[in-house]
């Protein structure tokens, strides 16, 4: 076994592309726990940041400042009783949260986390992407269908206009970005996500920043349709609280209830992780050219490690921080063995960094890679996740009409006027 | 919803759009005739409360829809009845004055002004000066509070989150004083027939004036969040347009109708309590849709702050109590007072027998009254506008309802 291991760590290709089901099928449970897993940090990241922008304090009771939280409400959802309204087309509103759920998951099967962090590397990798996340919208129609009453029908229509209008713009945008990977020595594109990554290393340049503001424009079509996509506000039609109630699940309950929660939370880590790979690099670190002299290396590998140093530091400080009061002693117990947790993690990974500095093919060598390509993969797509908070608490909700509006009239020309120029100057300037 | 209710409803719509139109509701409200038949594939008719997170409280409102498009509305009001009116002709004079913080719970002071005034001047007795300015204060303080209510939830409906928070927190400070001052936060009772009953706590001038520089850049922060959001300006901008004379048909009053660019604000028209001795101005707009209504009620705040920082710095000694019976029998007669609460003409009318009791009490309620206009708002709007305009009016159901 530990053979085959080192021979696994030894490979530089994705699991699919090697023919290792046993790896794939490894990948395949590692995405499926991390993205869990980030579902739940982002439940309650989401819930104290957006009451940090709101002058309150958040979850507060169930844990250290509501660590546990998550749990507690997952828990809740499980106990709670299982409803299907008695007027529902009973199969269909059943199979509604796993069609988005799957369409969500799916997704991650190209991911590239690094080289060879995927589960496979398609060569069709951004079309399957593109195709599979628009499944979602199946999802939330159906849903909106099988209940079987008003609210919920009129957010699944607001919903498939809404996704249809913003696939569009968002394609465009897409194909300007492949159409940038062809930019390169041999004048061939890639639809491969990571052909993608790898035609930004051997260009030079992450492609927001490329035919500036060229890119860019493209970025920020991408940014914004990627928002509508996921239903997120300031595009929230589909579930708009004020007006629909709860739009396409008004109906759902307990368990399936979380189910579409974990299918949007995963469709919006899925769409960031595009922007990520498309745009800023994926799993580059910043200057990967320029400052390519291994101790360089060695001082951006350090990141992830001191990442987690300053985490547990955070958490330190709040446990430091708590009332002398008796009534907070579990609670700071339990925030100092976090902290500690975190310190531990830190250390691991900079033990890993320091052992792994040399770049052989040593197992800590590999492992420090790996741990990098991820830490920055990770680090970008959070940004993104903290940008969907702060739109929330920011701005208030688009109509539905404008939303049309904005998706044909204005980022679809825009969209098809940066391809066209991006065409153009892609044959003039190289 | 089951047929049954398909039907009631479209019973309903469809009286109210046969016979009893308003020379008002003509021509383009007529989106939909009465011949059609009401089960047409095309259209919905659906229930927007009494429970619904955006109807501010238990209003229930049938919309009629073409897909997003709405046709027609109609409200069914009744959820929080309470019978305040008949209540009062159980009550005495005085017995009765809690019952009116009951109504407009985010103006309790405002209702208990108008009330106490009505009675007053049934009897014939005038509360003292410094009793006067104690009132205005007091009053326009919760002006304030009510807008910031207002912009919170409206805000909330729109979809933008954090005002509601921002307001909720300025706007206890303003609750703060009223319960150093009266020992109540919402429902007041800070007047009495005949001035107020107490005085007020020492260091109450200076809170207020705290509260005038506290608050002044706070409004500064809500406008930043939202009046030139282009998203806010898109939801508001054209969307519940009313004009002025149908305003007035309908009779709107307050906040709504001053955007709509009529000058009418009985705090000048007919000044009451001490307002004829404060320099103040009266904000209105021009196009009477949903952003001029916040414009002009985000200004009404600034001029609140203007005529408070006014009455601090003037308020009079002397006593807080007029010269009133202590059992309160006016009269024979019949009176008819009104205020401008800060949703509008709060108006008390009240027929006295000569005994302890009222022999009739009726209330003209702003919110009652502005409730009206929201069919003619939002006909030929989307369902999301509906929310917005149920939000730009203003109403609280307690009122509607008494």
């Amino acid at each position: 076994m530990p053979n085959f291991i080192m021979s696994y760590l030894g490979s530089t290709v994705t699991p699919g592309e090697a023919g290792s089901q046993f790896w794939a099928l490894i990948y395949v449970l590692i995405i499926f726990a991390g993205v869990s897993v980030a579902v739940i940090c982002m439940n309650w990241i989401e819930r104290k940041a957006l009451a940090h922008f709101q002058i309150r304090l958040g979850p507060m009771r169930v844990g250290p400042h509501g660590l546990l939280q998550p749990f507690a409400d997952a828990l809740k959802l499980m106990l709670k009783e299982d409803i299907i309204p008695a007027e529902a087309d009973q199969f269909v509103f059943w199979v509604a949260p796993l069609i988005g759920l799957l369409a969500a998951f799916t997704v991650y099967t190209v991911i590239p986390f690094g080289p060879s962090q995927a589960v496979s590397d398609m060569n069709i990798g951004i079309l399957f992407m593109l195709g599979v996340s628009s499944l979602g919208v199946l999802g939330i129609v159906v849903s909106g269908w099988a209940s079987n009453s008003h609210y919920p029908l009129i957010g699944a229509l607001r919903s498939s206009a809404q996704m249809v209008s913003y696939e569009v713009a968002m394609g465009l945008a897409v194909v300007s970005a492949v159409l940038m990977t062809s930019l390169n020595a041999s004048g061939t594109g890639t639809l491969s996500m990571i052909g993608i990554v790898q035609a930004q290393q051997q260009q030079g340049v992450w492609f927001i920043f490329k035919f500036f503001p060229l890119g860019f424009l493209a970025f920020v079509i991408f940014a914004i349709a990627m928002v509508a996509e996921t239903n997120r506000a300031p595009f929230d039609m589909a579930e708009a609280e004020s007006e629909l109630t709860a739009g396409y699940h008004t109906e759902y309950s307990g368990l399936r209830w979380s189910l579409f929660m974990l299918a949007e939370y995963a469709a919006m880590i899925a769409v960031s992780s595009i922007a990520v790979t498309l745009w800023l690099g994926g799993w580059m670190r910043p200057f990967p050219n320029l400052l390519h002299a291994p101790a360089w290396d060695f001082i951006f590998s350090l990141f992830p490690g001191l990442t987690f140093g300053g985490l547990a530091a955070i958490a330190m400080i709040g446990a430091a921080r708590m009332p002398a009061h008796s009534f907070f002693r579990i609670q700071r117990i339990g925030l100092a063995v976090f902290a500690a947790l975190l310190a531990f993690s830190a250390l691991l990974l900079l033990v890993i960094a320091i052992a792994g500095r040399s770049a052989d093919t040593s197992v800590a060598a590999r492992f420090r890679e790996g741990i990098d390509y991820v830490y920055w993969f990770v680090l970008k797509v959070a940004v993104f996740m903290y940008l969907f908070i702060w739109y929330r608490a920011t701005w208030p909700r688009y109509r539905f009409d404008q939303l049309m509006r904005i998706g044909w009239k204005v980022m679809l020309p825009i969209s098809l006027g940066v391809l066209l120029l991006t065409a153009i100057v892609g044959v003039i300037l190289p | 919803m089951s047929a049954e209710t398909n039907e009631v409803s479209s019973r309903a719509l469809l009286s109210s759009d046969a016979s009893n139109r308003s020379a008002l509701e003509r021509s383009h409200l007529d989106l939909e005739t009465a011949e059609k038949p009401y089960l047409d594939s095309n259209e919905l008719i659906i229930n927007m409360g009494p429970q619904h997170p955006a109807t501010h409280g238990v209003l229930r409102v049938i919309l009629k829809l073409d897909g997003e498009r709405v046709l027609g509305t109609e409200c069914v009001i009744g959820y929080l009845h309470r019978g305040v009116e008949k209540i009062a002709e159980n009550r005495t004079y005085t017995m009765f004055n809690p019952y009116v913080d009951r109504m407009d719970y985010c103006a309790a002071v405002s209702n208990g002004l108008g009330y106490c005034e009505a009675v007053e001047k049934l009897l014939n007795v005038v509360a003292p000066p410094r009793a006067q300015y104690i009132r205005v204060i007091l009053t326009e303080l919760n002006r304030i509070a009510s807008h910031q209510l207002w912009l919170g939830t409206h805000a909330l409906d729109i979809g933008a989150m954090t005002p509601l928070f921002y307001t909720f927190r300025d706007r206890e400070e303003i609750l703060k004083i009223f319960e150093k001052y009266c020992g109540a936060r919402l429902t007041t009772h800070a007047f009495r027939i005949g001035g107020c009953q107490y005085e007020t706590y020492a260091g109450f001038e200076k809170d207020v004036n705290n509260f005038l520089t506290f608050f002044a850049p706070k409004i500064d922060e809500y406008e930043t969040l939202l009046t030139t959001n282009r998203i806010w300006l898109e939801r508001t901008k054209n969307v519940g347009v009313i004009s002025g004379a149908d305003a007035i048909a309908l009779g709107v009053t307050g906040p709504v109708l001053r955007a709509s660019g009529v000058k009418w604000d009985l705090r000048k028209a007919q000044p009451y309590a001490a307002y004829s001795e404060f320099d103040f101005e009266i904000p209105v707009g021009t196009n009477g849709d949903t952003y001029d209504r916040y414009l002009v009620r985000m200004e009404e705040m600034r001029q609140s702050m203007r005529i408070i920082e006014q009455a601090v710095s003037r308020i009079p000694e002397g006593a807080i109590m007029g010269k009133v019976p202590k059992v309160i029998k006016p009269p024979v007669g019949e009176i008819y007072h009104s205020i401008e609460a800060p949703k509008g003409e709060l108006g008390y009318f009240i027929v006295s027998d000569g005994s302890t009791q009222p022999y009739r009490l009726r209330v003209r309620p702003p919110s009652f009254v502005n409730l009206q206009a929201l069919d003619v708002m939002v006909r030929g709007l989307l369902v999301a506008d509906v929310v917005a305009v149920i939000g730009t009016i203003d109403i609280v159901l307690g009122e509607v309802d008494r």
